[in-house]
This record gives structure tokens, sequence and C-alpha cells, in this order.
């Protein structure tokens, strides 16, 4: 009984004030004159008259109240919007105005309880949009505030309404409304419970905790139920973003080993200095990036594409330069190797920050890239996406050309045997320099993707060291499908136990792990059988 | 002893008696010559020596396992660092009231951290006599259960160099968590005194100086006892040819694990004299660059001569100190990745390997002692 005339009474409230807005549209100006009478109160009634009166200005007028360009004079109660560059319009004509700027203008204020009202109000105004994706957004807004006097605006709309995600988008809306209503009558509160509940989202098991106090208990089981089930499947979905997230780490790890897996998993050369390998290329692509917008400005979209084939090359000159220089003393030495490459990587180092500062370098994003799409509840974002693909188009080019070029015939012979490859004819000294070459240049290639997430700086290369060497251990000295399954192995993992275990505890387990692991299988993953095994 | 010891090795007596008397002179040289005196140490300079020393102790551990049973150990720097962190837990007890919250028993970054009472892994240490047994039995402990679990599966060479580097970045990552317990990434700091003496006096100062060298020369003569025995020997045997060693019947495993875990209590041992002397212990201490640059300090004095390990731990940490405290600071790294690069291509039996080389060259016929046990690079390629 009570609850029947507490929504008795609301409605009469309800009615009253929208007949008293009405009564106000009559006169654009006499509502204009409601927001210079700076009272919050009046303020108040004035967005509820303009919101109802239909005039087509409306919705600039609310938006200017909202982020506070609305101003009036305090004296002659004019109203006037100030635009984006900062002229005064005539909210009345929608013009700038004309003459001298009046002195003393004041922004209308504003307080919770406006802002309420101006949020139902642009809601209730933009879902009368002819945009459909403005039309979406506004059903979207009602939703988030479901202020129960945008029902009728919503059902109307509902009513009129013909694209479908949109009408989805509208009932979702409706049934938000109707859930915290006390006085909407049950079955439909239960309907709205069960439609809120295909949602899905965190967003709707927030919706269905909040309702009020007094709601009747079908009402409250069915929202209970509808909690469970959504987190239920909010779970799976979980389980799905970390895979997401392990995939994307896993073919960072995958961009970072792969160059190793060349220079050590092939060579056996233990290259300390491959972090640096990576480092580079990452500020070629810096410096490809600052030539373009110095000298094709129009072109810096383009930044990316040709850094790639510039990092290989600097990065791979820069690789054969160590290998003819250094290791090439060195081989059968693999402890030695350690030590010298290791030196090469803090001279690198030292040279980049002498020549380039030690502060982070800024590479920018390409449109491409950048921005995020939705797949079911997954959030993925394009850089990220681009990323794994692109590592992935990384691997299967190594892969070819180790399979089916004649450099990479040689390479693999001469790794198998170097003195038969010799006997042959193949020029093993050549082919070394060459091997580490590309092994340096896919690092500098790594070096060019990683300028997308990481900060370009003269330590970059150092902190995906010992991951490199992990991976590539794990997956198994020699052999690139073991780098592959090892590097995306890693990043599942680490992404899997980071929710249980926090990101810094599940990185030090992943390192046990790894550690256990080569004590039961030594030679990684995909070991290599046979006689190369004892080089 | 020195004297038997100069019979058979020359370098290493003249190393023993220099940290003799330099444990008596520099102590004198500090309390008792005046401030006026050319001859006066600062205790600044007795801690960066004693400091220097500590270092060459470090060193001289990574030699043992390194250059007599050929297990490259890159994470050496998490041994001591563990030695330094038991040392300086004792020493953050010892502090006591006296900390910036004035709490009676907690550490002040437990006090900041809101922590009610103290960790079970902190009970006791305000006893020296645990903190002594824990500087030592920690990392030996540890060096214990990796080497046991590493070597019984025969992870040999590079493999166990990248692991034990795994070991180290794991314990630096857990070292830097607030909630471990070790303070965080401030580690531990603000010692106010040892034993009862202030941490800051000179006369502290130059008693663990002196401290430090009588542990350099004890840790000297027990590696060099180790190295001349039959345990030394079978040790070059399975640096130099593993399999041969292990068919002839040698359990390779058991003898690579001892001499790991004495290897790791002696550089606990040199971490624990070393917090006192720099009056701090952070994480910073495991990183795996660390644990890398030691490597290069027995590279440059020599592999397998024990007194080259030593003279490269000061001599490399004694530029170190110049570059960076000087103009030259910018070009600390191009020098010490320049000395990485041309110890190993011009230099690879170090400084004391070559100098015995030479001194066997020029008296031939005479059958020199201390040029036994070698280096032996090719060995290594030969694996």
């Amino acid at each position: 009984m009570f609850r029947r005339i507490v929504f008795l009474l609301t409605c009469l409230a309800l009615a009253g004030w929208l007949t008293a807005g009405a009564a106000l549209a009559q006169n654009l100006d006499a509502v204009l004159k409601g927001f210079a009478a700076n009272s919050y109160v009046k303020t108040d009634q004035a967005i509820a008259a303009l919101a109802a009166s239909g005039t087509p200005q409306a919705v600039d007028i609310i938006a200017a109240l909202q982020s506070g360009r609305l101003l009036f004079h305090l004296y002659n109660k004019t109203v006037f919007i100030k635009g984006a560059d900062g002229k005064l319009i005539d909210p009345r004509t929608m013009k700038p105005i004309t003459g001298e700027a009046p002195f003393g203008l004041k922004p209308v204020r504003i307080n919770n309880r406006v802002r309420a009202a101006i949020a139902a109000a642009l809601g209730s105004l933009r879902l009368a949009n002819p945009d459909p994706a403005k039309r979406l957004a506004a059903a979207a807004a009602v939703f988030k505030a479901r202020d129960p006097s945008a029902l009728a605006q919503v059902e109307a709309a509902l009513a009129r309404e013909m694209d479908a995600g949109v009408k989805a988008a509208l009932a979702e809306a409706r049934a938000a409304i109707l859930i915290g209503m006390v006085g909407a009558p049950e079955a439909a509160r239960v309907a709205a419970v069960e439609l809120i509940a295909r949602r899905g989202d965190q967003d709707a098991i927030g919706l269905l905790r909040e309702l009020p106090a007094d709601t009747a208990p079908t009402v409250k089981a069915a929202a209970v139920a509808a909690i469970g089930a959504i987190q239920r499947s909010l779970e799976f979905w979980n389980i799905g973003q970390n895979l997401c997230y392990g995939i994307s780490l896993g073919s960072v790890l995958l961009l970072a080993a792969i160059g190793l897996a060349i220079t050590f998993g092939q060579m056996g050369v233990i290259n300390m200095a491959h972090g640096e390998m990576v480092m580079l290329g990452a500020y070629t692509t810096y410096l490809v990036q600052s030539w373009l917008a110095a000298s094709f400005p129009e072109a810096t979209h383009l930044a990316l594409a040709l850094a790639v084939p510039a990092a290989f090359l600097v990065t791979g000159a820069a690789g054969m330069a160590i290998e003819r220089g250094v290791i090439q003393f060195l081989y059968g030495r693999p402890l030695e190797t350690l030590l010298a490459t290791w030196g090469i990587s803090l001279v690198l180092q030292q040279a980049v920050r002498t020549a380039f500062g030690p502060t982070n370098k800024e590479v920018s994003a390409p449109d491409w890239m950048s921005g995020a799409f939705q797949l079911g509840q997954l959030t993925i974002t394009w850089g990220r996406l681009w990323i794994v693909v692109f590592s992935l188009m990384v691997f299967a080019a190594l892969l070819a050309a180790t399979k089916f070029s004649r450099f990479g015939l040689e390479m693999r012979a001469v790794t198998q045997n170097r003195s038969m490859a010799a006997a042959m004819g193949v020029r093993t000294h050549w082919v070394d320099a060459l091997t580490f070459g590309l092994g340096s240049g896919i690092a500098g290639i790594a070096g060019v993707a990683l300028t997308q997430i990481d900060n370009v700086s003269p330590n970059l290369g150092q902190g995906y060291l010992i991951d490199s060497f992990l991976v590539v251990v794990f997956g198994g000295v020699g052999n690139l499908w073991g780098t592959l399954v090892g590097a995306l192995s890693l990043g599942v993992a680490n992404k899997l136990l980071e929710p249980y275990a926090g990101a810094v505890l599940g990185k030090i387990l992943l390192l046990v792990l790894i550690v256990l692991f080569i004590q039961k299988r030594p030679r990684g993953l995909f070991a290599l059988r046979g006689r190369a095994v004892e080089q | 002893m020195i004297a038997q010891l100069y019979r058979s090795d020359r370098v290493g007596a003249a190393l023993l008696v220099i940290l003799l008397v330099a444990a008596v002179t520099v102590p004198v040289l500090s309390l008792a010559v005046g401030e006026a005196s050319s001859l006066h140490l600062s205790s600044y300079a007795v801690s960066l020596m004693g400091k220097y020393l500590c270092f060459a102790l470090l060193a001289l551990s990574v030699d043992l396992v390194w250059g007599y049973c050929g297990i490259l150990s890159l994470g050496h720097g998490a041994f001591f660092a563990l030695g330094g962190y038991a040392m300086g837990m004792h020493l953050m007890r010892q502090i006591g009231p006296r900390g910036v919250y004035g709490h009676p028993v907690l550490p002040d970054f437990m006090v900041f951290l809101n922590w009610k009472e103290l960790p079970w892994y902190w009970h006791g240490l305000d006893q020296f006599w645990l903190a002594v047994i824990l500087v030592v039995a920690v990392p030996g402990l540890l060096a214990f259960v990796f080497g046991w679990f590493a070597f019984r599966s025969r992870v040999t060479g590079v493999y166990l160099s990248i692991i034990t580097q795994a070991m180290t970045f794991a314990l630096m990552l857990a070292f830097f968590r607030n909630d471990m317990g070790f303070g965080g990434n401030n580690g531990l700091t603000d010692f106010k005194d040892i034993l009862g003496f202030n941490i800051q006096a000179a006369g502290t100062r130059a008693g663990l100086f002196a401290a430090s060298a009588l542990a350099l020369a004890g840790g000297y003569v027990l590696c060099r006892f180790l190295t001349r025995s039959h345990f030394g020997k079978v040790l070059i045997a399975v640096r130099d040819a593993e399999a041969r060693a292990r068919f002839t019947g040698y359990r390779v495993e058991t003898y690579k694990t001892v001499v790991f875990v004495i290897s790791a209590c002696l550089a606990g041992i040199a971490g624990a004299l070393y917090v006192p002397q720099v009056g701090i212990i952070n994480p910073s201490e495991f990183s795996p660059a660390n644990s890398i640059e030691i490597i290069v300090w027995v590279a440059v004095g020599g592999r397998g001569t024990l007194a080259g390990a030593v003279l490269g731990g000061i001599l490399v940490n004694w530029l170190k100190t110049e570059f960076t405290t000087g103009v030259l600071a910018p070009y600390w790294l191009f020098a010490l990745g320049g000395l990485f690069v041309a110890v190993t291509l011009l230099l690879p039996k170090g400084i004391v390997g070559t100098a015995q080389d030479l001194a066997a060259r020029l008296r031939p016929g005479q059958r020199s002692g201390t040029s036994e046990p070698q280096a032996a690079p090719a060995a290594e390629a030969a694996e």
C-alpha cells in the first residue's frame, strides 16, 4: 500500500514537474531567464523545460552548460554560449553575436544535482538524434545514468527505433531504469533483470548489486542468480583475456628471442650484445622517423615500414662487424664469447647514451596501430594484434630463409659439419659472418616493433636479454620451432600466473619453473639428437 | 705456514704477507698517525680499501668454481648479496629503538609499511652469532640445493651459466618486493653499530678492514689448500674432461656441489664484511650485471690462479673508483666493456697467468711451482 502511494506521489511530482517545464517552454526566452537566475533550482527547472521543449538548439545549450561554457549576465539576464573559438553565440539564433562582447559575464554554476539533470536531459535529447551512432551513445549514457525520469523518453524512443543495435541498447537502458524502480511491476523488473543478465559484463553486475533495499524477493532472487551466471561467464572471458595478453607477451618474447635463436641457437655464440642489437633497431626507427618528419612530413606514416629494412641493415652490419672483429677469434670458447660480447654490449649502451642522451626517445604510433576493438568481452588493442602478426611474419620469413634459400642451406651445412661444408666449397667464415649478421638484423627488426610498446632508451635491450635466453634454452637450442613454442608458452604461462601470484611473483615463479624444467630436460623442449649435441 | 707456502707458491706467499702487513699497518696509519701527517689514512680510504678486499674475496670464490672446476656461475652476486642481507638484518636489529620512528623492535621500513610484528625470519637476528651462522648457511644452503639439482641433472657449461643468471634475477625481483620483508628497493641501511662499536667510527672501520684482510687471507689459504689437495686435482680433472673424470669413477656431481657450496659460503662472508663498510645493502646487488662483472675481475687477474682473482678484484674496482669519481665518469662503461673484450682476446690467461708463463719461459729447465694450475680455455673447446 505504502509503496503504491510512494509511486503515485512520484508520478504526480514527475507530472507536475514536466507540465511546469512545458509551460515554461512556450517561450525560449523565459527558459533562458531560468539559467540566468543564478539559482540551482531554477537551472534545474530550466534544463527540464528545455529538454521537453523540443527546440533544436536544446542539446547545444545543455552541452554548453555541462562544460561551463554557458555564460549569463548578472543584471540584464541575457545568456550566451561561449564557442570553442572563444566567440560568444546567441542561443536563440545559434549565431555569433555582433558587436562588442558584454562585460561581466559569468558561467552558469552547476552542482551535482544539476549535473545529473544535465546528463539525463542530454541522454534523452540525444536519443532523438538522426545519427544511429549518436543514438547508440545516448542509449549507453541513459544506461549509465538510469534516471527514472528518462523512462518515458526511452520507451518513446524504443517504440520509434528501427535500427536493431540501437533498439537493443535502448531495451537495456529501459531495463536498467526498471530494475532500480521500486514501483514498477514485479514481472517487468524480473524481465529487466534477465535482459541485463544477458549483457554479461561488470556493468551488469554493478547494476544488479545496486537493487534498492525494498525490492521484491522474486526480483532479488533473479538478480542473485543472474549475478552468479554473469560471474561464471566473466571468469571464462577473463581466462580468454589473459590468454590474449599471454599470446601478446609471447609474440614480444618471440621477436626478442628469434634473432638469438640464430646467433645462439645455430652458431652457439652466447651473444650478450643481443639486447643491444634490439636497442639499435629501436634507435634506427627513431632516426628514420625524425628524418621523415624533417624531410618528408607528409610521409611520416610510412616511418615504421621504412624502419624495418633500415633497422635490419644497420644492426645486420653491426652484427657482422662484431663477428669479424671479435667473435671469430673465440669460436669454441663459449664462456669467453660471453664475456667479450658482454663487453661489447656495455660499450654499445654507453655509445648510444653518449650520442642520444640517457632519456627516452619518442616514437609515435601510426593510426592503424592505435585504438582497440571488442570481441565478445575481450578487448584487443590493434597495436598488440599487429605485433603478434608481425612476429609470426618474421618467424615465417626466417624459417623460409633457412629452409629454402641457398644461404640457408649453407648456414645449416656449416652448423652441422663445418669441415665437411668447407670441403664442399662453402666459404665458412663468410657464412659465419652472414649468419651472425642475420641474427643481429632480426634482432634489429624486433627493435622496430618494440618501439611501440616500450621506452626507446639505452637500456631497452637489457630487459629482454635474460628472457630471450630463457626462451631459446627452454625451447631447445638449434630449433626455430622450439623458439616459437617456447616464447608463446612462456608468455601465456606468465600471464596466466599473474592474476593469482601478482606480476613480480608470477615472474619469479616462472623463472623457478624454467630452472626446474632445465634440470629435467637440460637441452630444452625440442632437444637436438645425435652427434650435434656434444658439440 | 707462509714459509712452507713460499716454497711452492711464491705469488700466494707474497699475497699473504701483504695482506697480513696491511691488516696491521692500515689501522695504525688510520688511527695512530695524526691527521696532519701525509701518511694518515682517512676512514673513507680505509673503508674503500676494505671494500676492495671484500670484492677480492668474492672474486676468489668465483675463481674457485670457474678457474678450477669450470663452472661459470653468473649468479655469484646472489650469494654475496645473501650474506650481505644476513649481516644487514643483524645490523638493522642492532638499531633497536634509535630508528626514525623509534619502534623498540621493528626496523623503520616495517613501521612505515604498517607491520605489527617481526616476520619469523627476523627473529633471533639480534644475536651476532646467529647472523654469522646465517651469513655462511644461507648462501651455502641455496648453493647446495641449486647445485644438487643442476649438477645431478648434468646441466653444464652455458646452460648452467644461464640458469644461475635466472636464479639471481629471480632473487632480485623477489627482494625488490616490499612484502618480502627485506626493505624493498630501499634495502637495509642507516646502520648504527656493530658489536657495540659505532659503525661510523674510524676505529670500527679500521677493525672491519683488518677483518676483511684476514678473511681474504684465510679464504686464500683455504682455496690454495683445497686446490692443492686430492679434491682439487679431481676438480681440475672435471674442468678439463668431465666425462673422463666420471668414467674414471669419480662422482662428478658431488665434487661440483661441494666446491659450489664452499664458494658460495666464501661469497657470503665477503658480502657480510662488505655491508657494514658501505653501510647499505639493496636488491640491486642481485642484478645479473653485477654477477657478470665479477667474472671480468677474475678474467683480468687470471683465471685459475687464485692470486690473480684477488689482484683482478682489487685492480678493476680501483679502476672503477678512479673512473666513476672523476671527469672520466661517462667513459667507465667504455673502459669496462673494452676491458672485457681486450682481456678475452689478448690476455686469455689474465695478468697473473701471463706473468707466470713469462716467468716460466725466462727460467728454462727450472720447474716453476706457480704455473701448475693452468687455465685451460682450449680444454673447453673439446667439451
